[in-house]
């Protein structure tokens, strides 16, 4: 296969980006519909990506690429997706545009400043520069150009967050609007010394290959055969120095706690898109680089952490869910909602179950849908009160029940209501769990009755009551925000129903995973039933 | 008949005499860099003796450009004809090097001064005095600062247009400093560029005492180092009885015992040899601003005027670590035992301070300072590897951060406010409003600092810790990646400044450049970029001039 479909799937929106930077100052519609039309046709090469994509294809990557790039640093131009990969792809190349229509006036100039200076045009073209970078961080099978893109992703990030937040005047429980920056700042640090561990123990990786192969190399395949051929014999410490490395730089990423004190900031302050894009999109790129890298890379470091990462995990998601219920900030609440199901899919991957991990990798998808229907009616609705403040609302279902009714839905999926997406993933995980660590399976199931207290009380205290004074005259959703709405309800709804075209693509990649640890499914055993009854 | 005999016998002998000392054969072709280069300075000093004052300017301009990109090309041709691989040797009796790590440094300087050059023309920034334009430079260098003379000649409309063979002949001693193959080119080397630039710093058009000052407290401690290095010089002879890197090397290796009947005593004294390494590494470690020698970094570059700052942050740097590396690899490679030790931890106590130190700054000038000290120890990292690796990366290394220095001081010059260059932190808040254009770029050279991939900074840093890893030094790759997380918090703390903060009513404004500092800036942005994505072409390039000739 000669066309390079996956280096086109990257290459449109960042292409797209730097057209959209340049439309000059005074055609800022113009640029807007630029930046969405680049967003579906990187949508549609995602969907020919999809298309062409065999889930029973044998070997591990399909539609690679590969070239020289640096020679000298032992790194390929190497690209291929495996079904994780491609699911995932989908999801950012799916999300985009619907961020992009959501915040489609966030960055409108509010005086005329100078008329150099560009606020929409940047905005989007940020956009589409992150997620031309997630999607090539997703295709990346060299370990080297993975990290590159994983850490320049940031760059655009950052200034997604401190150049756009949220807009002067609300009522936010800090109440200064500087805390954007803050806000932004912490993101960077955080993300940034993760890569800069990751990037010691990057270096550490090519002077053990260099050493032990001749060259130094960053394949991912060419590490992963040599492993399985034992020309590449890691010293067990050096292998848990290096997993830890990388590890580190993706759980400040996805985010475990204790490294997840940055997400709450960022989605506070940063606009509902954006919210959605860092917790849907990017941080995605977190747990999927777990699953490619952590596990195939270092085998048998990943299940000498596991019992740690699983505690993580599970504290993760009890102190993320304990914290969303006591939140008085509605995106803040989504924050800390979305660290409690990011500790759900770490715990899928690291229970190292065919079902936990099939489980985790569909969690992905489907938490960054249901996630950004929540986040962006919650967005939808502060513009409308100019307040983040959950007591500033009440009996809005009465005013506004399309806007209401969707932010129910996205609440329900938020909490996995069977029916719902997440349903499907969140149980997947738990049985996964359960069958190889049970105490850990009982624990995190109370993830899921907080999960209904916080999406319940919140939905309670802000959509219904009596009408408050100012919610009063509060017009409904609007065709544009319904266009966004919609089809990410509907979508929730077809996959809570029939999740099996997303499984069938992603369990084969699973099964190949879970063969590089070398892990086998824990069999029922007789013992352990009659011991049970 | 007699007495004429003893007559005739002296006069003998004295004719005798000079018959010993061989007349030096000198290669020129191959030192015609540094030779263009000084020749082109000693001409831009008739050019400044005899011509009219009015095509001064242009005349300088136009010498020095020819010169150094005669050089430049001369430097190229002499890599082409395997100058840098095959055919390396020591040239002029063994006294200056002409092998690949030397050719590939002074290519690196000759590109970057210049570029230097167009920013040190630069003549739309300040305005016109007197309906003359002028530069960054005082109207003329003698006058007291604030006194009558300097007023008379500000009317005049003076420039000072002695810079350029200034730079000449600092840019002339750079070429030598790190193809020196004995100590004494090596120190002659290390005059001929510092005392150029101490009478540079001193010229700066406003803040005329800030530049005095920076210039004095240079000198001084210039004086101080190069006194360091020449006792260190003397002690290394007394223990080798001779001076060129070779001699002293197969003294060190004990493949030669003696050279000098009449140093017995000394030759092979190993207190000595630690004693006179040590001081002349003290030497060299001043000129790259390592730290404990770094005092003068900050104070010095902020003073300077900021084009000086600029060519010296980036050029002697260059300069500096290329005679350190020579030493290193060729005097005293037997010794690396003793060293090493001493060598990590300057390594690691620079970076260190460099970093932390730089997050209280809050003059741009200051900070870039701080950086640049910071720096130094990544370099030092790659340097202490002792592998070929560890020179090419070096090397690279040099190349990439070189282009970005220069960069950012030239963003510096654009940022104006009514008493010059405003280069405290507070005044740049909100630049990214006002001019998005100047911040974007300066936030590029930020980020190559920073080490965020796709610039040629993350090249750099991975290229020196790859080297440092694979030579053992796994535990300074850990400190250099804890120093660049902290070295991130003070450069995107700038970015912030510049891109999320209001601006302020009396804010800066920002100078239209003339196509002189455009082109020195767009040429650090490209080289900043294209060595981020592409670098496989100059690490090759790097690779093959990683090997010193012996």
């Amino acid at each position: 296969m000669s066309f390079p479909l996956l280096t086109l799937t990257a290459a449109v929106p960042a292409v797209g980006a730097v057209a959209t930077a340049a439309v000059p100052a005074g055609r800022r519609t113009a640029a807007k519909w630029l930046a969405l039309a680049v967003s579906l046709a990187t949508l549609v090469l995602a969907a020919v990506q999809l298309v062409r994509f065999d889930p029973d294809a044998k070997g591990p990557f399909q539609l690679t690429e590969s070239h020289a790039w640096i020679k000298d640093f032992g790194v390929r131009y190497e690209l291929g997706v495996d079904g994780i990969a491609v699911v995932l792809i989908a999801l950012a190349a799916l999300l985009i545009p619907f961020i992009m229509l959501a915040g489609w006036h966030d960055a409108d100039p509010q005086e005329s400043g100078s008329s150099r200076w560009r606020p929409t045009q940047g905005f989007f073209a940020l956009i589409l520069m992150v997620e031309a970078m997630v999607v090539i961080s997703f295709e990346a099978t060299d370990v080297f150009l993975f990290y590159i893109f994983f850490e320049a992703m940031l760059i655009p990030m950052y200034f997604l967050i401190g150049g756009f937040g949220d807009r002067a005047g609300e009522r936010t429980e800090g109440g200064a609007a500087a805390q954007r920056s803050y806000a932004a700042v912490k993101f960077l640090l955080y993300n940034l010394v993760g890569g800069l561990i990751m990037l010691a123990a990057v270096i550490g990786l090519y002077a053990v290959t260099a050493d032990q192969l001749g060259t130094g190399t960053f394949s991912l395949q060419e590490i992963v055969q040599a492993r399985a051929a034992g020309k590449l014999d890691l010293a067990t410490t050096t292998e848990r120095a290096l997993f830890l490395g990388f590890f580190f730089a993706f759980a400040v990423k996805a985010p475990l706690w204790p490294l997840h004190t940055w997400l709450p900031n960022a989605m506070g302050e940063a606009t509902a898109p954006v919210a959605v894009l860092i917790t849907a999109v990017v941080d995605k790129v977190g747990t999927f680089a777990m699953l490619r890298f952590c596990l195939q890379l270092f085998p048998e470091a990943s299940k000498w952490a596991t019992p740690v990462i699983v505690v993580l995990s599970l504290i993760s998601i009890l102190y993320g869910a304990l914290l969303a219920v006591g939140q008085r900030d509605i995106k803040r609440l989504v924050a800390y909602a979305s660290i409690s199901h990011f500790g759900f899919i770490v715990l899928g991957i690291f229970a190292m179950t065919s079902q936990g991990q099939s489980g985790a990798t569909l969690y992905m998808v489907n938490h960054g849908i249901s996630t950004a229907a929540l986040m962006l009616v919650a967005g939808f609705l502060i513009s409308r009160r100019g307040s983040r403040l959950i007591a500033d609302y009440g009996g809005v279902q009465k005013v506004a029940p399309v806007l209401a009714g969707t932010f129910l839905v996205g609440g329900l999926a938020t909490l996995s209501l069977p029916g719902l997406a997440p349903f499907v993933s969140e149980f997947l995980v738990l049985v996964g769990t359960f069958s190889r660590y049970p105490v850990a399976g009982a624990v995190a199931t109370l993830g899921i009755v907080l999960a209904a207290l916080y999406v319940l009380v919140l939905y309670q205290r802000t959509m219904t009551g009596p009408v408050k004074e100012e919610v009063r005259g509060m017009p409904d959703l609007r065709a544009r925000e319904l266009a966004v709405v919609a089809p990410l309800i509907a979508l929730l709804l077809f996959l809570g129903i029939y999740p099996k075209p997303v499984t069938q693509i992603l369990d084969p990649a699973v099964r190949h995973t879970m063969s590089q640890v070398h892990k086998a499914d824990p069999k029922p055993d007789v013992n352990d039933v009659e011991a049970a009854k | 008949m007699s007495h004429a005999a003893s007559v005739h016998s002296l006069w003998t002998m004295s004719a005798a005499a000079p018959q010993k000392i061989p007349a030096p054969h000198i290669e020129y072709a191959q030192l015609s860099p540094t030779l263009i280069v000084l020749g082109a300075a000693v001409l831009g000093i008739l050019v400044e003796a005899f011509l009219p004052r009015r095509v001064r300017y242009h005349a300088q301009l136009l010498l020095s450009c020819i010169a150094l990109a005669a050089a430049f090309a001369a430097v190229v041709a002499l890599a082409a004809g395997g100058y840098a691989t095959g055919k390396a040797h020591a040239a002029a009796m063994g006294a200056v090097a002409v092998d690949g790590p030397a050719l590939f440094l002074q290519g690196t300087i000759l590109l970057v001064s210049l570029v230097a050059v167009f920013t040190f023309a630069e003549r739309r920034l300040d305005p016109a005095a007197h309906g003359r334009p002028v530069d960054s430079f005082a109207a003329q260098g003698a006058a007291v600062p604030g006194g009558k003379a300097e007023q008379a000649a500000v009317k005049a409309g003076f420039t000072t247009t002695e810079v350029f063979p200034l730079v000449l002949f600092a840019v002339g001693g750079m070429l030598v400093f790190p193809a020196a193959d004995d100590l004494l080119t090596l120190f002659v080397a290390l005059e001929v560029f510092s005392l150029p630039l101490y009478v540079l710093c001193a010229l700066a058009r406003r803040k005329r005492l800030l530049s005095q000052e920076s210039a004095v407290k240079y000198f001084l401690l210039g004086a101080f180092s190069s006194a360091f290095l020449l006792f260190g010089v003397a002690l290394l002879y007394g223990y080798a009885g001779t001076v060129t890197y070779s001699g002293i090397a197969d003294v060190v290796n004990g493949s030669v015992r003696m050279l000098d009947p009449a140093l017995a005593a000394t030759t092979g004294n190993d207190a000595l040899l630690l004693i006179g390494g040590a001081l002349v590494l003290m030497g060299l470690l001043f000129k790259v601003g390592a730290v404990p020698f770094h005092m003068w970094t900050p104070d010095v570059y902020q003073g300077a005027p900021t084009p000086v700052t600029g060519f010296m942050a980036a050029a002697t740097k260059v300069a500096g670590f290329g005679a350190l590396l020579r030493l290193l690899y060729v005097v005293l490679p037997g010794l690396r035992w003793d060293w090493r030790p001493v060598m990590w931890g300057v390594a690691i106590i620079t970076m260190l301070v460099g970093a932390i130190v730089a997050v209280t700054q809050t003059d741009v000038k200051r900070l870039l300072a701080y950086s640049s000290i910071a720096h130094a120890g990544f370099i030092l990292a790659g340097v202490i590897a002792t592998t070929p690796d560890g020179v090419s990366s070096v090397l690279f290394y040099l190349g990439a951060y070189s282009f970005v220095t220069l960069g950012a001081f030239s963003v510096v010059t654009l940022v104006r406010d009514a008493g010059g260059e405003a280069t405290h932190l507070s005044k740049w808040a909100g630049l990214g409003r006002r001019s998005p254009l100047v911040a974007a770029t300066f936030a590029v050279f930020l980020l190559a600092f920073a080490g965020i991939p796709l610039t040629s900074g993350f090249a750099g840093k991975f290229a020196v810790f790859k080297a440092a890893a694979q030579g053992g030094a796994g535990a300074l790759v850990v400190v250099g990646v804890v120093s660049s997380a902290i070295a991130a918090f003070f450069y995107i703390r700038v970015i912030v400044l510049m891109f999320f903060s209001e601006p302020k009513a009396e804010g800066p404004t920002v100078a239209v450049p003339s196509p002189l500092t455009s082109t020195a800036i767009a040429i650090g942005v490209a080289v900043t970029l294209v060595l981020g994505v592409a670098p496989q072409y100059f690490l090759d390039l790097a690779g093959q001039a990683g090997v010193f000739v012996r």
